[in-house]
């Protein structure tokens, strides 16, 4: 056993020299116990403490001392980098308070900055380490037949039988058949809770917050509005239904975009019983996922959706005129009321939003 | 009074009589009215030598596409009728005069000075209507509700100018410019006249108040800091996908490729 700290010299250069002659029987830190020596890669043999050296041919030192020296250096220098680092990640978390935007801004750079170069410099020394100071040895391991031996395979063939024959599994139907009458009574149980994926959407889809009578307000300010206020051709608003303010379920297909074009530009298929004065209410949601469709320009009334690029002629009743979506804005029917504001004169007329399958 | 009633057979009595309360009726009509509908849009300390000026002006930088009189060309539209706010717009921002015709006239730096603009912009507005140009205080974000302002951006301008204002492209290579170098005036001038494709937001439908509102949060959001220290454009996944893909998965790959590299013979 006299060599059992040879196998170390190549890797570990000058300095396992020294530790061979002085205090050769010391295990180092970090470095396997010489009693799991023989793991390392002898062939099962675990008395031929030789045979790891030989058949590897581990060089016997690197070539260049003065060289392995200095990369030991740099090595020792990028873990010495990562243990500051490390501390000034704790330090940054000590500095740094998150009472407001801005101090969370230094804290989230000061902690991520640490430990990026923590990190960093942890791996970097790694490398360095393996790529030259390790030597750079091709080695070849034989793949062993994955199976165990007949002999293992014999016995728990025979050990299967007798546990089938003991159980009496073969020899007693009923058992066996109410067993397997259980099994799948149990598997089909848990079907049910299919059933809480959640109730099917049934008519949600075909139906949205306007109402006959429902007051047309600017999202935001929920004032309602007359023609006379919405007067500039050109013009351009989001509205919503009156009293859905902050109410995002309803909003999500309520949404509404009203435009100001001068009575005689607008032309079928715009539906001009559906509009007052020229003004005309599309949804905002467009048909094909659901984007909102409100990219309008005044010149060319072309409203682009921008998730896709579908686009909508908005004088001509906001047919698709490029793009993916598969059928034009609906548009709201609206009115005027006794006060002469703007109102739904019933909700949409087909579904809004993204067409969906038993659409038609 | 004697040779009224002398003459009140004559045949041209009749005739006296109707011009003569023509005159009335316009003399009256004119008093009541008070400032004409010509001068309704007229930028405050204008005169009638500026509007002289202005038309100077016009006939010189503008009249090649809007006509002499304004009344518009197969190049340009009529501006009769579109305001001092319109002019004052298109020429501080430098859209005005265009050099070429295209998708879209750009911004550049303006070709003319504040005081010729004003007159520029007086002659246009005496052409009739049109809003004037908003007053320092009307357009002043001080104040102004920020949170309400951002609700009302990104309801109605994010999908084209983007949600912090950086612009976006719309079709036929048309665009919404990037609001980072736009003056209060201009944006709220921006939003009363509605210039190229942008659509018109008058005050009765978005009240000044809010325009405030909408113009404290374009002007806020300018200095609000960026996470992570760059700003990227401000134009979201597209830069950032740009930057994650080439620099991130760049330097991961040129990592791999050194850890994994056969080492030299030494």
């Amino acid at each position: 056993m006299t060599d059992q700290d040879d196998h170390f010299d190549g890797p570990r250069g000058d300095r396992a020299s020294r530790k061979r002659t002085g205090i050769a029987r010391r295990r180092v830190i970090g470095t396997p116990s010489p009693a799991t020596r023989h793991l390392l890669g002898d062939d099962g043999a675990g008395d031929r403490p030789s045979a790891v050296t030989k058949p590897r041919e581990l060089p016997a030192d690197l070539p260049n001392p003065e060289r392995a020296k200095r990369v030991e250096r740099v090595v020792a220098l990028c873990f010495t980098i990562s243990v500051l680092a490390s501390l000034a990640f704790v330090a940054s978390y000590v500095i740094f308070p998150i009472h407001s935007i801005d101090k969370v801004l230094k804290s989230n750079l000061g902690l991520g900055l640490s430990m990026t170069v923590a990190l960093l410099a942890l791996g970097v020394g790694a490398t360095i380490w393996v790529r030259h100071l390790m030597p750079q040895v091709e080695l070849t391991e034989a793949r062993k037949p994955l199976a165990s031996p007949e002999q293992d395979r014999a016995a728990f063939r025979e050990t299967f039988t007798e546990g089938a024959e003991a159980s009496q599994f073969v020899k007693r139907p009923l058992v066996r058949r109410t067993l397997l009458a259980a099994s799948v009574a149990l598997g089909i149980a848990p079907l049910v809770l299919l059933r809480d994926l959640g109730p099917l959407p049934r008519k949600q889809l075909d139906y949205t917050a306007w109402k006959k009578g429902t007051r047309l307000v600017v999202f935001g300010s929920n004032n309602p509005i007359t023609p006379a206020e919405f007067s500039t051709p050109g013009g351009i608003i989001t509205v919503i239904p009156e009293g859905t303010a902050g109410d995002l379920e309803a909003l999500a297909k309520a949404a509404v975009l009203i435009i100001k074009f001068r009575p005689e530009e607008l032309l079928p298929p715009t539906v001009l019983n559906w509009t007052v004065d020229g003004i005309v209410a599309y949804s905002k949601i467009c048909t094909h996922v659901g984007c909102p469709a409100a990219l309008y320009e005044h010149t060319t009334h072309h409203i682009l959706c921008p998730c896709h690029q579908s686009t909508f002629d908005a004088q001509r009743g906001a047919k698709v005129i490029f793009g993916p979506a598969p059928r034009a804005l609906p548009q709201l029917p609206i009115t005027i009321d006794a006060a002469g504001y703007l109102v739904a004169q019933s909700d949409f007329h087909e579904p809004v939003g993204p067409s969906f399958w038993e659409l038609g | 009074m004697s040779w009224i009633t002398a003459r009140r057979r004559h045949p041209a009595a009749g005739y006296a009589v109707v011009v003569l309360g023509l005159v009335l009726v316009g003399v009256v009509y004119a008093a009541i009215a008070g400032y004409g509908a010509s001068a309704a849009g007229l930028p405050p300390g204008s005169s009638a030598q500026e509007v002289a000026q202005g038309r100077e002006l016009f006939e010189v930088s503008c009249a090649t596409c809007h006509g002499l009189n304004a009344e518009g060309t197969a190049r340009g539209p009529s501006l009769i009728g579109v305001g001092a706010a319109a002019v004052d717009f298109q020429v501080s921002t430098g859209r005005m005069p265009a050099k070429t015709m295209g998708a879209q006239v750009p911004q550049k730096p303006p070709t003319l000075d504040a005081a010729q603009t004003h007159a520029l912009a007086t002659y246009v507005a005496s052409l009739g209507g049109g809003p004037p140009v908003p007053a320092a205080a009307q357009v002043s974000p001080a104040g102004a509700n920020v949170g309400l302002g951002q609700q009302i951006f990104v309801a109605e301008c994010a999908q084209c100018h983007n949600f912090s204002g950086a612009g976006g492209a719309l079709t036929y290579g048309k665009y919404a410019p990037a609001l980072t170098s736009a003056t209060p005036t201009q944006i709220y001038e921006a939003m009363l006249t509605g210039p190229q494709s942008m659509p018109v937001f008058n005050d009765t439908t978005i009240p000044p108040s809010e325009k405030r509102d909408i113009i404290r949060y374009i002007t806020q959001t300018r200095s609000e800091p960026n996470p992570g220290g760059f700003s990227l454009g401000r134009v979201g996944p597209v830069t950032e996908g740009l930057v994650g893909w080439l620099a991130g998965i760049g330097l991961l790959i040129l990592a791999a490729m050194w850890i994994t590299a056969k080492q030299r013979e030494q």
